[in-house]
């Protein structure tokens, strides 16, 4: 019997001994006309093939991405008297939007080394390698205000209901000035700050409809695009001029 | 109700827009000004990016002056051959306009040049309009008449004259072109249509009649808007035609009340009143500059730094 388990042991050792299984509520976003911010529900359970064998407590840890872009980070200085942007430092890649959520404080979810091994805190998310400024933390801390304060930026510490070790859920709340894009979703399951397993899953984030229509023929056809805004405006204008001497008589 | 823009990708109140718009068009009905010297600086306040909201209102200027010209043409109150010449000076500066404003901002420092052409340009208009309609209150109590001068100056003198036969007048083309020039910067820059600056120019400067400066100021207007709209379109895709057609809408019908409030105030009383709010404006915009922001620093676009 014993040696059947320690047989067990090491066949089972080599592949992951939890993994981590997760869905969202939504695959696709669709950015409409009338839309204000939306709610991801989250929810997921580990899957094990064996009984928990310590004492220390999985931890669950989820990040929601949205795509990164290259961007300018500028400071303002009193220059004659007026507030002038001088400084300037380039962020190589920041996400446009980014959410986390963990199962406890974030010493007890994961150490510092696996932090900058999977890019997990805000902070790793963002990359800025040539900057010209020497102060870069000042930017790239301002840069992290700024998003948090639109709510572009979460850190939700202990936001992820875990149950029993197994199931667990959370919700993440999509902001009203969201970008187009693939946004990514990852699932860590850490045990003493390591992590075991990572899930993957992404969401699509799109614009739809007349969203979708007026924004590409701005990039893609700008001329026509600027001479049906002007169509479109006179007409607007003239229908609404005519509609009030209409209900005025 | 609240509206997702598509260019400008923020969600704003539809409801604010068309307030925002009715407010704005109130007062241009009121005191028969474009309005754009007011929008664009709301717009900024309320949280649209100053890029968007600066080629968008061009967009919307062409419309809200459309029929004004309309009008006009059929009074028969619009200078054409004056209005061409203008257009032609409006073109040129438009285009450089844009440029100046696509240069500054890779450089980061589009919203200073916006904010400090506002505060420069306010500031100026706003003063001049309240000294003169403080004097014109003070004189008509006084029971005196303004005494009229024909002034022979500059535009006399200068090279390649013309005859503008609706205005009365044979003067240089200089002049003209160059108001024209300085107002199509203006209006690439500022997103206003220049008929503040235009209209004092061509009655002291180019001394054209004032039946048609209102009606050829708006001719050369909707032309030189309407090129800056195409000109950021194609460059800067910054026009957004669900913003612009919701501030129009409230804006039409807000200029309707406005003409009604208007005919009931005296004209001087309206020029103190619009100076007021220009030099609010000015004021606000010159505190922004001045004092300490509570965030010094911002985010652009990559390229430049």
């Amino acid at each position: 019997m014993r040696l059947l388990a320690l047989l067990f042991c090491l066949v089972a050792l080599p592949v992951h001994a939890e993994e981590v299984v997760a869905d969202l509520s939504q695959n696709h976003i669709s950015i409409t006309t009338d839309f204000h911010g939306s709610e991801i529900l989250i929810f997921g359970a580990v899957k094990r093939e064996t009984p928990i064998e310590t004492d220390a407590p999985l931890q669950v840890l989820v990040t929601v991405e949205g795509p990164s872009e290259p961007l300018t980070v500028r400071r303002k200085d009193r220059r004659f008297g007026i507030w002038v942007n001088t400084d300037a430092a380039r962020v190589d890649s920041a996400p446009s939007f980014y959410a986390i959520a963990t199962s406890a404080p974030w010493k007890e979810v994961i150490t510092e080394g696996e932090d900058l091994r999977y890019h997990i805190s805000i902070p790793r998310a963002i990359r800025s390698l040539g900057a010209l400024v020497t102060d870069r933390e000042a930017f790239t801390e301002a840069l992290i205000r700024i998003r948090k304060a639109e709510d572009l930026y979460q850190t939700n510490i202990g936001a992820v209901e875990f149950d029993e070790q197994t199931l667990f859920s959370t919700s993440v709340q999509l902001p009203a000035n969201l970008h187009e894009g693939d946004y990514r979703a990852r699932f860590f399951l850490t045990r003493d700050g390591k992590v075991l397993d990572v899930h993957e899953t992404y969401i699509d984030v799109r614009k739809v409809g007349l969203e979708r229509f007026l924004f590409n023929l701005s990039r893609e056809q700008p001329l026509v695009y600027g001479i049906m805004s002007l169509a479109i405006a006179i007409a607007a204008g003239w229908l609404a001029s005519a509609a009030f001497r209409l209900f005025r008589t | 109700m609240h509206v997702y823009l598509p260019i400008a990708e923020v969600s704003v109140n539809a409801f604010l827009l068309l307030g925002l718009g009715g407010m704005v068009g109130v007062l241009s009905g009121m005191f028969g000004v474009g309005g754009g010297f007011l929008m664009t600086p709301l717009l900024f306040f309320i949280g649209i990016p100053p890029a968007v909201a600066v080629a968008t209102e061009a967009n919307q200027i062409v419309a809200s002056s459309f029929s004004g010209v309309l009008a006009h043409l059929k009074r028969r109150t619009v200078d054409l051959k004056m209005g061409t010449v203008l257009l032609i000076g409006g073109l040129i500066g438009a285009a450089l306009g844009v440029q100046l404003f696509n240069t500054l901002k890779a450089m980061g420092q589009v919203d200073l040049l916006v904010k400090l052409s506002y505060v420069v340009f306010l500031g100026i208009i706003g003063a001049l309009m309240f000294v003169e309609s403080l004097n014109a209150i003070r004189k008509t109590r006084g029971g005196r008449a303004v005494p009229k001068r024909r002034k022979h100056g500059l535009v006399h003198k200068l090279p390649m004259k013309m005859k503008f036969r609706t205005s009365g007048l044979y003067i240089s083309v200089i002049p003209p072109v160059l108001v024209g020039v300085f107002v199509g910067i203006l209006a690439a820059i500022m997103g206003v249509g220049g008929g503040f600056i235009m209209v004092p120019a061509m009655i002291y400067l180019l001394g054209m009649p004032t039946k048609v400066v209102v009606g050829t100021s708006l001719f050369q207007i909707i032309f030189v808007t309407g090129f800056t709209t195409l000109l950021h379109a194609t460059t800067n895709y910054t026009v957004d035609i669900v913003l612009a057609v919701l501030l129009l809408v409230g804006g039409v019908i807000g200029a309707q009340f406005g003409t009604m409030i208007g005919a009931k105030l005296k004209a001087e009383q309206l020029r103190i009143l619009l100076a007021i709010m220009v030099l609010a404006v000015c004021g606000k915009l010159a505190l922004d500059l001045l004092l300490q922001p509570t965030e010094l620093y911002s985010l652009g676009a990559a390229g430049g730094h």
